[in-house]
Parts: C-alpha cells; structure tokens; sequence
C-alpha cells in the first residue's frame, strides 16, 4: 500500500464518510476532520423521535451519530489505513436533547495499535457546556489489503 | 361454586395485539428503521428487514454500526416495557385500553448502553431477542442477542442500563 500524506489521507476520510447511507439518510454534515478528530452535525427531525410525547430524539438515531463520528476519527487518524470497523462501542446519556435542536457530536481517536484504535466522543445539542451523551468505544485497524494479503 | 368462564381466545389475542401495537407504532424512530415486533405469548422477537438505507459501508456492504446500535436499544427499550405493561395487562389492569392516542405508557429512559460487534452485519434481514436480566423499582440490566441468518451466529449482542418510568398507581 503506498504511503498517503495526511491531507490525501484527509480526504479520502471525507469521501469515505459521505458515501455511507445510513449517514446520508440521517442527513450527517462533516463539519471538521483533522488527523484523529471528527465533527459531525445532524439536524433535528421528525423522524428521529423517541419519546412522542416530548419529541425527543430516540438515543439509537444519538448512538448512529456517535458510532459514525468516531468511526471517521479513526479514519483520519494517520497511522490506521482507509477502513475500520467498531469492535464495541459504549454511550452514555447524560440527558435527553432539547427537541427541535440538531446534534453535534465530536470523536477524538486518543490511541491506536496495530490493531485497535481507541476512540471517545461527545454529543451536544445548542448547549455546548451540557453533554447529551458521550462514547468510547475500540475500532479495527484493518490492514488487509484488496488482494486480501496482510501489509 | 361457580368458575368464570376463561375469556375467549380471540379477546386475550386481541387486546394483546393492541397493546403491543400501541407500544410499537406511538414511536417515529422506530417506523423509521422499519422494526416490527413478532409475539409468541409473552416472548417478542424484533424483526428488522433489510433496507438500502440502513447501509453503513457500501462496498462490503454492511449494516451501519449505528443501525445495529439502534436496534439493540429499540428491542431492550421495548421488551422492557412489554414486560411492564404485560404484568399489568394480565392483572386485569386495563389501562391498555387507553393507550391510543395521548395515554401511552411511560418508556423507560436508556441511561447507557455497550454493543458488542461480534461479525458485520449482512445486507439481510436481523432479529434481536432481550432478556430483562434485573428489574427494579427504579433501574433495570437488559441484555440483547441479535442475529441474521443463523440463530447460532450472533451479530451483536448488547447490555444496557435503564431508568424506570415513575409509577403511577
């Protein structure tokens, strides 16, 4: 595998992140990547409700942003190749989010081996002095090549 | 002495149903994903067809991490309050009947919950069964076994702490 700069590898970060799906529907806007960090926003929507009553957003949709902020985290990291997957993932809600406000969820990958990147994250709605929830979680360093050879 | 008449199975199916329904349906999050409840009795299984959305990685492709999260938490949040409510249904509690419109029942809140990724998740359907481990007044331990295609061969399993809804009578 050829060496990529931080910057290419930057924006095949980004590239990569745009292309998921699941992401796209949640309509999750990357606001920042940087060698291990990730900032992503995701706007309030009907959709995403938990609770009816309150119109909170159901802890699952805050659980996606949080999963694929700190699997991009992992994947600007400069020393993990292009592609990871979470090995486990724990969150904790710290409060219900105020309805009608969008999330903003920031991942920092604090340590990688050869094997395992390490990463934490947070939550916020418009109040960034209260967490919504927070992550951490333990993603793979996938080293296999597409020829399927370990590098 | 004279017994009365066990109710007819139609009736106890129904309201059942109902209730289950209103737990279900009430919630927009869950529409969203697509989940939907089969009932043996007591025992739900969550069902979770696939769908071209729920993809996390397009060239595996693979189910979103945060999918498999989702459904984790949505089956421990629902079979917990099944639970709840099924204690009060059979109690001849029928607040069930109410449950339409404004007067669902009060959902636990997730205080955390930790997912274990044990394969990726195949552009398939996946089920997920819970099992409310501890069950207290105020908090509750339910742990969650999802698979795809082979009951055996889980995907993700999880455990999860929750807040109970204050009881109201």
């Amino acid at each position: 595998m050829t060496e990529m700069t931080d910057e290419q590898k930057i924006k095949v970060a980004r590239q990569f992140m745009e292309a998921l799906p699941h992401s796209h529907h949640l309509q999750m806007s990357l606001e920042r990547i940087d060698a291990g960090i990730a900032e992503i926003s995701m706007p309030y929507d009907e959709k995403l409700i938990g609770d009816p009553e309150t119109g909170v957003v159901h802890g699952g949709a805050v659980s996606a942003l949080m999963d694929t902020c700190c699997g991009a985290a992992v994947i600007s990291h400069p020393s993990v190749p292009t592609a990871t997957a979470t090995i486990d993932i724990r969150i904790d809600y710290m409060r219900p989010a105020t309805p009608g406000q969008g999330l903003f969820a920031r991942a920092e990958c604090y340590h990688v081996t050869r094997s395992v990147a390490f990463v934490r994250a947070t939550t916020y709605d418009d109040d960034r002095d209260r967490p919504v929830a927070t992550a951490t979680g333990a993603f793979t360093v996938e080293r296999t090549t597409r020829s399927g050879a370990k590098s | 002495m004279i017994r009365k008449a066990p109710e007819p199975v139609q009736v106890v199916r129904q309201r059942r149903d109902d209730a289950l329904r209103a737990l279900v349906d009430s919630v927009p999050y869950i529409r969203f994903l697509g989940i939907h409840f089969d009932r043996r009795g007591d025992e739900l299984t969550a069902i979770l067809p696939f769908d071209q959305k729920l993809i996390g990685n397009p060239i595996l492709p693979a189910l979103h991490g945060g999918v498999t999260a989702a459904f984790m938490e949505v089956t421990a949040l629902i079979v917990l309050s099944w639970t709840l409510s099924w204690e009060r249904m059979e109690n001849g509690v029928r607040d069930v009947d109410h449950w339409q419109g404004k007067h669902l029942p009060k959902i636990p809140k997730t205080i955390d919950l930790t997912v274990d990724y044990l394969r990726s998740g195949l552009p398939r359907d996946a089920y997920a069964r819970a099992t409310v481990n501890r069950s207290g007044r105020r908090y509750a331990s339910v742990h969650v076994e999802g698979w795809q295609d082979n009951r055996d061969r889980m995907f993700a399993q999880a455990t999860g702490h929750f807040l109970m809804p204050e009881q109201d009578g």
